[in-house]
């Protein structure tokens, strides 16, 4: 005899997983995702009346690498103060020994969905540039996503462009880390931002031959489980990636791509690291090239496809001078009539 | 450049040209070198005015409105002082100014430009 509803019991044993946040001043409201390290919930922090996301451990890790390796992530999210990049507001442990971090609650659609629907090709090149602002940030500070595609982006209704789950994150040694043009390596270095020079936050490492990433989004070099040699040419491959889901007809529907997107993503992606962009910073400068008219560098055009981007850059003016000649010309023949 | 200096430098050129092309009229070729220096002076002022108007006014249509209505009216005086040939003088005129109205405010440097009204 049943005294309770399957109903009832699939609701109880839901309400049993779901981590207690008791202690805290975090009230838990949903679910809304759920990772290969834990689940991140909705929540309204009680304190300040507004709601937050919360990550946390599925169990409590008796081994404590997945809780340190959660911590690094709250620590990594916390010293990149970015637009592009969720803030932190607070992080902890649980009364059941779970650790957990309280970021921002983004309300958006993921890069993958957004961009089904998503309006023109110059309009998707702009999220791209912005996603290249981020990561060149992150690497300036010495921080490599390895895990960049779209599922791990996140457009807000504003404009927003936020790159999510740093989980498998890796620290360069500061000799690797890139210096923005016109500032002094030092000085990158000393930032204190910057996470390589504290190396007590870059525990745990992920060990040489494990493969962390997405197929279809991992550079080779990260596919091998080379994880000591890889550098922000990996994360450059997987924003190539990102590019070729962005403008490729095969995903987007009927429109043909460029010849210089596509050159783009291919120098992003090639298997070859040094032929590569050196830096996120460089390729999001060959996109605004692009978006502007100018030559790329990924793509040496020959005069007539110079020609033609020309016309097609000043199309309009083109047609207003044509016109003034036209006229002209039919007034002076219809003159000398 | 800046949007005055380009309406100004493009006001200028395009006059000289318009100006030139009444040597395909016979009868006008005798004052070629007055109606060169006319329609440059007249390219010259019209540009500075249109370049002065897109840098207040961040508005392609009505940059390219501003142009047409300068371009129509100074060819309108200049048609005027010959009382004849209205036409053949305010149409091209108003293809100029419309002309150096679009490229000021597509192309010309925006970034000492005054606060955005549109």
């Amino acid at each position: 005899m049943n005294w309770l509803s399957d109903e009832a019991i699939a609701r109880l044993r839901t309400a049993g997983a779901e981590p207690a946040l008791a202690g805290t001043r975090y009230r838990l409201i949903e679910r809304i995702a759920s990772g290969g390290m834990g689940s991140v919930y909705l929540a309204e922090d009680a304190t300040l009346g507004r709601r937050v996301a919360i990550k946390i451990l599925d169990v409590p890790d008796s081994s404590g690498e997945l809780a340190a390796r959660l911590q690094r992530e709250a620590h990594i999210l916390a010293s990149l103060e970015h637009p592009g990049i969720v803030p932190v507001h607070g992080a902890g442990t649980l009364a059941d020994g779970r650790v957990f971090y309280a970021m921002k609650f983004v309300e958006g659609e993921r890069l993958d969905r957004f961009s089904e629907r998503a309006s023109t090709l110059p309009g998707r090149l702009r999220i791209f540039q912005r996603i290249c602002d981020t990561v060149a940030f992150a690497h300036t500070r010495g921080v490599l996503h390895r895990d960049l595609k779209p599922e791990n982006i996140m457009t807000g209704p504003f404009g927003e462009v936020l790159v999510m789950d740093w989980g498998v994150a890796k620290i360069l040694p500061a000799k690797q880390i890139s210096t923005p043009a016109g500032m002094p390596h030092d000085q990158v270095r000393n930032h204190p931002g910057t996470l390589a020079m504290d190396s007590s936050r870059t525990a745990p490492k992920t060990a040489h031959g494990a493969v962390l990433g997405t197929p279809g989004y991992m550079a080779p070099e990260q596919a091998r489980g080379d994880v000591e040699h890889l550098d922000e040419r990996a994360d450059i491959y997987s924003l190539g990636a990102i590019l070729q889901f962005l403008v490729v007809p095969s995903a987007r529907g009927t429109q043909t791509t460029p010849r210089a997107l596509i050159a783009i993503a291919r120098k992003a992606m090639d298997a070859n690291p040094a032929a590569r962009y050196a830096s996120a910073s460089e390729l999001g400068q060959d996109i605004a090239r692009y978006l502007d008219g100018l030559p790329v560098l990924a793509y040496p055009e020959n005069v007539f496809q110079r020609i033609a981007r020309w016309a097609a850059r000043y199309r309009m003016a083109i047609v207003l001078v044509l016109t003034y000649l036209v006229v002209r010309a039919l007034l002076i023949f219809w003159f000398r009539r | 450049m800046n949007k005055i200096t380009y309406g100004l430098i493009l006001g200028g050129i395009l006059g000289i040209f318009d100006g030139l092309t009444a040597w395909f009229t016979p009868e006008a070729r005798p004052q070629l070198m007055g109606i060169v220096l006319g329609s440059t002076f007249k390219g010259l002022l019209a540009g500075v005015l249109i370049g002065v108007f897109a840098r207040k006014v961040h508005s392609l249509a009505l940059g390219v409105l501003f142009g047409l209505c300068v371009g129509l009216l100074f060819a309108f005086f200049i048609a005027h002082m010959q009382g004849k040939y209205y036409l053949e003088i305010m149409l091209p005129g108003g293809l100029v100014g419309l002309i150096v109205g679009y490229a000021t405010q597509k192309y010309g440097d925006s970034s000492d430009a005054a606060p955005s009204r549109t």
